[in-house]
């Protein structure tokens, strides 16, 4: 079980999770990037990313906010399981995280549609009432670009945690050996912090 | 990497904690505070994040390397949002609005 | 030392298979590096071609070789090739992949197969980069500003920004193998301050890459959104501010300078001290100075936007912060210089390299704090001051260290020596071409001929063609080693394991190294660069 370059199995575990969080580092500047542009932007038209964020479910978005706490919960007690070798709760676990994960995007979608739905994509067919309609734009095309970013992180994890959860079903995790799940883990919970920003950062303006 | 196990009741307290501190962001939010509502919002938000660095990632009990790059990778965002809003925020201050040229 | 033995197996890292397969699906560092330097090596060639192309239609001054248009093609294309796909892989993904684990006492990188990943990465982002030139380049610049490449410009900057998003994962891999590679697998009794300066140097850019390279690529996708959905995130006319695009694409690619010159700062530290004869001066300072500039190299960017409209009480901020970067980067020359005080020096091509390199990067690098000083910026910025600046860093600085490290290394890469006496020439008419070609562009961007025109006064043509003809000594110059290098593949004389007398668990392995690098891992007790302990003779 321990790849021919590490010296041993503790090796192997410190490299890994170093690794996950140089990884993450550099997802917190990919990550970044965008909430630069929303500050500049909220800085410059405060007035107008207001108004647009009212357009906003605040109901939907605390729901899932909630749901994402929820399966950082489920995902940490997955791994925990794991440390006291109970394969079944692992296997539970795990499936109640992709769930909620499935949940999330679900919710996700739905509040797509309803954009969509009142033209409030940004595009050919946005319409917006009101002195503030270029600014709503601007707030829009980044409430889409950090939201879908993270739906495209969630997806990835929703797989990874998928994939976590057949090993873990063969009996693959045992007290010694859980690295795996901690890094996925380590990555689920940092793209449950992104979403814990972008809550109040998108839906609690006005 | 960790080798304590934490109780079940701590990882159930955190995330009760979590979901006050998102009840409360939610309130504050009602309140209305203008300016202050976005120091609220974002100081919350940071507390949700330490909790779930801490104690869902672990980090509480992790090396003293793995701590140096979670402060490594808050710090370099702060590089990148702090020097350029410090552009957008001083564009207009007198007398220099208009830049060099 | 260690007291590994160093008989010359018969099978080492090259002929354990020649399969094109096992090449392909190989996961040995050092076979990825020799991929690597294939790769890179074939760009180089291409972004030459394009440099040979501004400098002839340069040599007149109405520019009729080729359409504006299409001059703004070649520099782009110039400096788009050169910087993602020859300078900032080349050391690190060549010599850093190769040398890594060996000079740390390891079997392997820590993620091997990332590391293979990385390859294949930047062929994807290399096929984009192609497919762009055959089907009619990029004119933006390759600084891609807004909004010109998000609204204006009529050529394939989606697929070109694809490309280097692409490549960008390249980098973003190299470098989290490296930076967990020289944290969790040193050998025992290899401290942090018992590493080469080279793995300092390394490691400082790995951080570089990792912390700096994703915001690029957030900046260049959202380039890539506007210019399919039209929001006007960049576009003033519909609220939105150029400036922010420059702020995130600078954020990276200031810093990315540094990705390209602290690799060939850290070839330096090795080959100075070994051609010296001396350990080097300054140790801790030199590897001090690798990490200050990587964090100080972060906090300068707004120095390439002192005319854009920034505000000027940034541009204070940031020239004063560019001063302060300069600083580790003198350290480094003084260090270097100290070491070769009372040193017994002996010239071989690689020492060559390295101190023309200590010449050149001084005077890029002093020019650079022309370009720091706010009130100079704005008379020379946009002329071929600049241009002159980032050459005598980026040629005269990256790539003779590059050319320092392939030489110096050459012979544990593949087992051969090449003719000393070519590599010589070579590089001192890379020398020579290299400086009439761009000493001439200092005088030319002061005295105002702005830069990525097709057309200039033709007061200026016999400096530009001063230039030209340096561009062709240059090619020249390093055409040869392309000769020498490949002859000594089949025709040079066996290497053996240490053929300079250096330092370093990487000479005490056979040349070329067997697979997993050491028949028995090393335990290290000495201090690096031990070389007073040595009897200075050479076969």
């Amino acid at each position: 079980m321990v790849a021919h370059q590490f010296d041993d199995a503790a090796q192997q575990r410190e490299a890994s999770t170093l690794g996950m969080w140089v990884f993450l580092a550099t997802e917190i500047m990919f990550f970044g990037g965008l909430f630069a542009a929303y500050t500049a932007y909220r800085y410059k038209y405060p007035v107008g990313f207001a108004e647009a964020s009212r357009h906003l479910d605040l109901l939907l978005g605390g729901i899932n906010t909630a749901v994402l706490l929820t399966s950082s919960l489920t995902m940490a007690l997955a791994v925990r399981s794991a440390q006291v070798g109970k394969r079944a709760q692992i296997v539970g676990f795990l499936v109640l995280t992709m769930l909620l994960g499935l949940a999330f995007l679900g919710i996700k979608a739905y509040e797509y549609h309803e954009k969509f739905a009142h033209h409030l994509v940004p595009g050919a067919s946005f319409a917006f009432g009101g002195m503030h309609a270029r600014e709503a734009k601007m707030f829009f095309y980044l409430y889409f670009a950090m939201t879908g970013l993270h739906a495209i992180h969630m997806l990835a994890g929703v797989a990874v945690v998928f994939y976590m959860t057949v090993a873990a079903a063969r009996g693959k995790f045992t007290p010694g050996y859980y690295n795996p799940l901690e890094v996925t883990g380590l990555y689920w919970h940092f793209v449950d912090i992104i979403w814990i920003f972008l809550y109040p950062l998108l839906y609690l303006i006005a | 990497m960790t080798d304590h196990v934490l109780p079940v009741k701590t990882y159930v307290a955190v995330f009760f904690a979590l979901l006050l501190l998102l009840a409360a962001t939610v309130t504050v939010n009602r309140l209305h505070l203008g300016e202050f509502g976005v120091v609220a919002a974002l100081t919350i938000a940071v507390i949700k994040t330490i909790l779930v660095v801490l104690f869902f990632m672990h980090v509480r009990s992790s090396s003293r390397l793995v701590w140096i790059f979670v402060g490594v990778g808050f710090y370099w965002l702060m590089i990148l949002l702090i020097l350029t809003m410090s552009d957008f925020v001083s564009r207009t201050w007198p007398p220099f609005s208009g830049g060099p040229l | 030392m260690t007291s590994s033995e160093t008989i010359e197996p018969r099978v080492n890292y090259l002929n354990c298979d020649y399969s094109l397969k096992s090449w392909l699906l190989t996961t040995d560092h050092k076979r990825i590096g020799i991929m690597f330097l294939i790769s890179i090596t074939f760009f180089f060639v291409l972004g030459g071609v394009y440099a040979g192309l501004i400098r002839l239609s340069l040599l007149s001054p109405s520019g009729s070789l080729v359409s504006a248009q299409s001059y703004n093609k070649l520099f782009t294309m110039h400096g788009l090739i050169m910087i993602f796909f020859f300078l900032i892989p080349s050391i690190p993904a060549v010599l850093g992949n190769f040398l890594i684990p060996i000079m740390i006492g390891a079997r392997d990188l820590a993620f091997p197969r990332l590391n293979l990943a990385s390859w294949y990465v930047y062929v994807l982002g290399a096929t984009f980069t192609i497919i762009t030139a055959v089907t009619g380049g990029v004119d933006t610049g390759w600084t891609f500003y807004t909004p010109y490449s998000s609204i204006y410009s009529n050529t394939h900057v989606i697929l070109m920004a694809t490309g280097v998003f692409i490549t960008g994962f390249s980098s973003i891999f190299t470098g989290l193998n490296f930076i967990v590679t020289i944290h969790k697998m040193r050998a025992p009794g290899l401290t942090w301050f018992r590493l080469p300066l080279f793995v300092w140097a390394i490691y400082a850019t790995s951080l570089i890459m990792v912390l700096g390279t994703p915001v690029v690529a957030i900046a260049i996708t959202l380039v890539g959104v506007e210019r399919i959905f039209h929001i006007g995130i960049f576009d003033p006319a519909l609220g939105g501010d150029p400036l922010l695009f420059q702020h995130l694409f600078w954020f990276y690619s200031h810093p990315a300078v540094y990705i390209m010159i602290l690799p060939s700062m850290g070839v330096i530290s090795e080959v100075i001290t070994c051609f010296a004869r001396k350990k080097i001066f300054g140790y801790n300072f030199i590897a001090f100075s690798s990490l200050t500039i990587a964090v100080l190299g972060f906090l300068v960017w707004g120095h390439h936007m002192f005319v854009s409209g920034q505000s000027i009480y940034a541009g204070l901020v940031f020239s004063l912060l560019s001063f302060l970067v300069a600083i580790p980067s003198a350290v480094k020359v003084f260090n270097w210089t100290a070491t070769l005080y009372k040193g017994s020096i002996s010239y071989d091509t690689p020492m060559l390299y390295a101190l023309g390199f200590i010449g050149l990067f001084t005077v890029g690098g002093l020019t650079g704090l022309f370009l720091a000083t706010l009130g100079m910026d704005v008379h020379v910025h946009d002329t071929y001051f600049v241009v002159a600046h980032f050459h005598y860093i980026m040629v005269g600085g990256a790539i003779m260290g590059y050319m320092a490290g392939l030489h110096y290394w050459w012979p544990k890469m593949t087992g051969k020596m090449y003719p000393d006496i070519w590599g010589r020439l070579a590089a001192t008419v890379m020398f020579i071409g290299f400086n009439l070609t761009f000493f001439p562009q200092f005088i030319l961007g002061y005295l105002g001929m702005p830069r990525r025109y097709h057309v200039y006064p033709p007061e200026f043509q016999m400096l530009n063609v001063f230039s030209t003809a340096g561009a062709s000594i240059l090619g020249i110059g390093y055409l040869i080693p392309v000769v020498y290098l490949l002859w000594s593949l089949r025709y040079g004389p066996e290497a053996g394991p240490n053929p300079w007398k250096a330092t370093g668990l990487e000479w005490t392995t056979p040349s070329p190294p067997p697979t997993f690098n050491f028949d028995k891992m090393p335990v290290v007790t000495d201090e690096p660069y031990e070389y007073s302990r040595e009897i200075n003779t050479r076969e």
